[in-house]
């Protein structure tokens, strides 16, 4: 299916083959396995809902979180709206200031730019601050492709690489895990790793500092992603806990941020909305531990070569989606997955993508054509609670029903699904025909032989519903067409 | 006021009962009731399934049959939430401006039984007793879209010889999302199974909201479950009487086997 | 047609080239300041408050006991037996806060930095309502890794320095320099979503409030 069936003449998605944006297995399949793994379900209930009562705690001490979060989404719109003239002006001011600005139309392209600029550096080594970017477009596979060691050096990124596994939360890709795991994965892939290593956070935190130590001394080359980056001065931003993003962003001689061209704010002074509304929102403090802007090169610190990358990747298909683009002004807080009722349960690897949860299920198919992850915009109860807690007030629920639309008109030939909504449809609109598939429908009484509830065994679709519940026999008589009986006059 | 009854497809098939009830209670409360004939749906489930081109007859013959009505009231607050935030809209995408607007007028003049009761009447007592054990789940629609706040918990409380028990976890979705629980039956299942957990902690007799289809999920869980608590709507709730529970009220579980 | 034209070009595209939807006005009706001017007891207060709850130590003291203060600071992150040596100072401190004999950061190698067990620096504004200090890379708050590598932080905040709010404290810094916002010691909430003090950056933050 192409880009076209999408309504966005000539945009093009990601492309397939590259990155991590599509799964091998629809979300109620992959959601199926997650469902019965019951460390998981445990894992991530703590963990969710520690979060969600921190960052209520926190979000509730401003008294003007509203204002901040209505300023939050208007600036993101401004943006947008004028994304051009912002970019260009981005380009402008870092080239100013002695940094190089790349521009990758996909992920392909990215990857390209990224293992040239490391090749010629002639290092062999690589140490990466988290970035959902890099993760996106499959940065780590391309550069080990090329022969370079790549080094993760966020905790929760270190814990997913030395797994060989792959991540499942936004902020905390290793949250399906839990500290006994941690601390298996740790006592069997780091060497030299003190053999009594217990499982409380605080050493498990100790051990990736030692691990990681040296290799942040020799770098020469790191590669980060980027929250903001600042068009009128030029001024990138990486907002984060460890002192991991600060080592990778100061002490390299070359650094490379790959930063969604989405990521662009007009003006310094937007920041002082973002850098309240994000800390509060994805740990739940005040405020992170570190945040670092740099605006190209500083002569005596930090890195002497700056490369921006600034990347599309299906970005602008987005953009064309008049409904869907609010799904460009995340700021990939992480809220909306750690109040998702779908995502604590099914956990982040049932999205098939790198961004799961309520954010993931609009961005993931918007980003590749709906067609390619269309299970996606389906896998949500639309109980709008990420609505609710968005910091900068996407309207997630309603981009999935449009989604929803979207991928129904994409349809070439007509689905048994679609027959029976257009016949109800047709039904629903005649009040003649609906009166009598009202009558239809109580026909099921003659399969309940008189029980109050019709048997388990219905065939699909309405299996789905009675294999754990009961569905109540349809009474007798409507209630409309009861009260027009006894009120004709 | 002549108050103008949605019944909502899934009542008026399903549960007329809770129909009955609404109608009854606003005759108590000295109300006129008509009930359009030619009702049939909001529109919503086409809607949420991606019918969104399929649903501009459905709100179309909406709009007809409550054409000229002084105040439309429904006994729930998805289909209420659907009338205020995507009819016109679907309307609106399909070029069909006049029905778009049509739809916004009749939205200013629709409200979600609860709503209708605190918001518009000003009554929180409405004179109903039902002695039993009673939870609440705030359904995510009436919580979230409609924001009716704690409309419905002033009626309750307000209610005769009721017992009303907090529902732990009470904002979390109980699963249903129309077609989500049929094609996420796994995912719905266990949001429905912590939900379900939650209500069986409360030890109450009933559990209550102002959505049907989230009721008829839950109490169709328990039903399975041959768990004692069963699912009233608050309709039924605020119609019993002392003189009479009403007539159409249902007194046994909810959903027997 | 280059990456960057076709980008563009996609973006204007996508945005319907001509008529395009028109930006809508930003406005900006939260809270610009906090309301306590600079320096004010209440904000030294929330400060201190704030950067405690991180799990920091904040020592108050007045102009004139600044530099005892710094030492007691520094006992405090590497317990009674330093050494002069263990401690490095940003190049622009004032001079009548360096613990005698203390070295200076120059232009060494910023590995070496790691050999050092504190450092001692300057910092550009602090925020009080988020406990957030900012350096700004000037000479009394040093180069970014001179924060970074040593693993106690020793931090002097005067009064006049300490803002209310985020936007007040952002309006004070030029967006052209090196920044380092430092709200507590490095932490992590990878495990579990717990916080857990120390990480890559210094384990130790002490706060050396002048005029609290
Ligand atoms: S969609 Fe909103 S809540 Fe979710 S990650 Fe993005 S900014 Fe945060």
């Amino acid at each position: 299916m192409t880009a076209v069936d999408l309504g966005m003449p000539g945009l093009p998605t990601a492309p397939r083959g590259v990155g991590h944006l599509r799964g091998t297995q629809s979300f109620p399949d992959a959601a199926r396995g997650a469902l019965r793994n019951g460390q998981l379900r445990a894992n991530l209930g703590h963990a969710t809902s520690t979060i969600r009562g921190k960052r209520a705690a926190v979000v509730g001490e401003l008294p003007d979180w509203e204002q901040l979060r209505a300023a939050g989404k208007a600036l993101k719109t401004a943006t947008m709206a004028r994304l051009d003239d912002h970019l260009e002006e981005l380009e402008r001011q870092v080239t100013a200031r002695g940094g190089v600005v790349h521009w990758a139309r996909d992920a392909n392209e990215a990857n390209e730019i990224v293992t040239r600029l490391v090749l010629a550096t002639g290092t062999s080594e690589v140490v990466k601050v988290k970035s959902m970017a890099t993760q996106e477009i499959g940065l780590n596979e391309a550069l080990e492709g090329a022969g370079l060691d790549v080094f993760e050096t966020d905790l929760a990124e270190l814990i997913v690489q030395l797994g060989e596994d792959s991540p499942s939360h936004i902020l905390v890709p290793a949250i399906h895990k839990n500290r006994a795991e941690i601390r298996e994965i740790f006592a069997r892939t780091i060497p030299g790793v003190d053999p009594g290593l217990t499982d409380d956070p605080r050493q498990l935190a100790m051990a990736a500092r030692a691990h990681l130590r040296e290799r942040f001394l020799r770098a020469r080359v790191a590669v980060s992603g980027a929250n903001f980056g600042v068009a009128e001065t030029g001024t990138l931003t990486v907002v984060e806990s460890e002192g991991n993003g600060r080592m990778c962003l100061t002490l390299p001689e070359t650094l490379i941020t790959v930063m969604g061209i989405e990521k662009v704010v007009p003006t310094w002074r937007d920041l002082e909305v973002f850098l309240q509304l994000l800390p509060r929102s994805s740990t739940g403090e005040r405020m992170n531990p570190y945040t670092s802007t740099w605006a190209g090169v500083t002569p005596g610190d930090g890195p002497q070569e700056f490369h921006l990358v600034l990347l599309d990747n299906g970005r602008t298909a987005v953009l064309a989606d008049e409904v869907g683009r609010e799904a460009l002004h995340c700021i990939r807080c992480s809220a909306c997955l750690n109040v998702c009722p779908v995502y604590e349960r099914a956990g982040g690897h049932s999205y098939g993508s790198v961004y799961p949860g309520p954010i993931g299920a609009v961005l993931s198919p918007m980003l590749t054509g709906v067609e390619d992850n269309a299970s996606l915009p389906y896998a949500s109860s639309l109980c709008g609670a990420c609505y609710d807690v968005c910091p900068v007030a996407i309207d997630i629920p309603s981009i999935l029903v449009h989604l929803r639309g979207e991928h129904v008109e994409a349809q070439e030939r007509p689905t048994a699904e679609a027959v029976a909504f257009r016949g109800l449809a047709k039904a629903m609109s005649h009040p003649r025909l609906w009166h009598l598939a009202q009558r239809g429908a109580r026909l099921g009484r003659l399969f309940s032989r008189g029980r109050p509830t019709l048997p388990n065994a219905l065939p699909p679709p309405v299996s789905g519903w009675t294999r754990s519940r009961d569905l109540p026999t349809p009474p007798a008589k409507t209630f409309v067409q009861q009260w027009t009986e006894e009120h004709r006059s | 006021m002549k108050v103008a009854l949605f019944a909502t497809c899934l009542v008026d098939t399903m549960t007329p009962t809770v129909a009955h009830a609404t109608a009854a209670l606003l005759q108590r409360l000295g109300q006129e009731v008509v009930v359009p004939p030619t009702q049939a749906c909001c529109g919503q489930m086409h809607v949420n399934t991606g019918y969104r081109r399929e649903a501009v007859s459905i709100v179309a013959n909406h709009v007809r049959a409550f054409a000229g009505a002084e105040v439309i009231v429904a006994p729930s607050g998805s289909c209420v939430a659907s009338i205020h935030h995507q009819q016109a809209a679907v309307a609106r995408r399909a070029g069909d401006e006049a029905l778009a607007q049509a739809a916004e007028e009749l939205a200013d003049r629709t409200y979600e039984l609860s709503q209708f009761l605190v918001d518009v009447l000003g009554v929180t007592d409405v004179g109903a007793y039902y002695p039993h054990r009673v939870t609440y789940h705030p359904t995510c629609h009436s919580l979230r879209l409609l924001r009716v706040g704690d409309a419905p918990l002033q009626l309750l409380r307000a209610v005769r010889g009721l017992e009303l028990v907090e529902l732990p976890g009470a904002e979390q979705c109980c699963g249903f999302g129309g077609t989500f629980a049929v094609k996420n039956a796994d995912t719905s299942t266990a949001m429905l199974t912590d939900k379900m957990a939650n209500v069986l902690s409360t030890h109450a007799e009933v559990c209550t909201a102002g959505d049907a289809s989230c009721l008829m999920h839950i109490g169709g869980g328990l039903s399975r479950l041959r768990a004692g608590t069963r699912t009233v709507h608050l309709a039924e709730i605020l119609a019993s009487t002392e003189e009479a529970v009403t007539p159409d009220q249902r007194t046994e579980p909810a959903v027997t086997a | 047609m280059s990456a960057r034209e076709e980008v563009l070009g996609r973006i204007r595209q996508a945005l319907g080239g001509e008529d395009r939807t028109p930006a809508p006005e930003v406005v900006r009706d939260y809270r610009l300041t906090d309301g306590r001017p600079a320096g004010d007891a209440e904000l030294l207060a929330l400060l201190v408050d704030r950067v405690e709850d991180y799990r920091a130590t904040v020592l108050c003291c007045s102009p004139a006991e600044v530099a005892a203060t710094v030492r007691a600071a520094l006992d405090r992150g590497l317990g009674t037996g330093w050494a002069a040596g263990d401690v490095v100072v940003a190049p622009g401190l004032a001079a009548e806060w360096r613990p005698a004999g203390c070295d200076v950061d120059d232009e060494r190698p910023a590995v070496q930095l790691a050999e050092r067990a504190a450092s001692v620096t300057a910092v550009a504004v602090a925020i009080a309502e988020t406990g957030t200090l900012v350096l700004d890379g000037s000479p009394a708050c040093g180069r970014r890794a001179l924060s970074l590598l040593p693993d106690c932080l020793v931090c002097v905040v005067t009064a006049d320095q300490v803002v209310g709010s985020v936007p007040e404290g952002l309006a004070r810094l030029d967006p052209l320099r090196p920044l380092t916002m430092v709200s507590g010691p490095s932490a992590t909430s990878d495990i579990e979503l717990q916080r857990v003090e120390g990480v890559h950056g210094p384990r130790t933050l002490v706060v050396v409030l002048v005029g609290g």
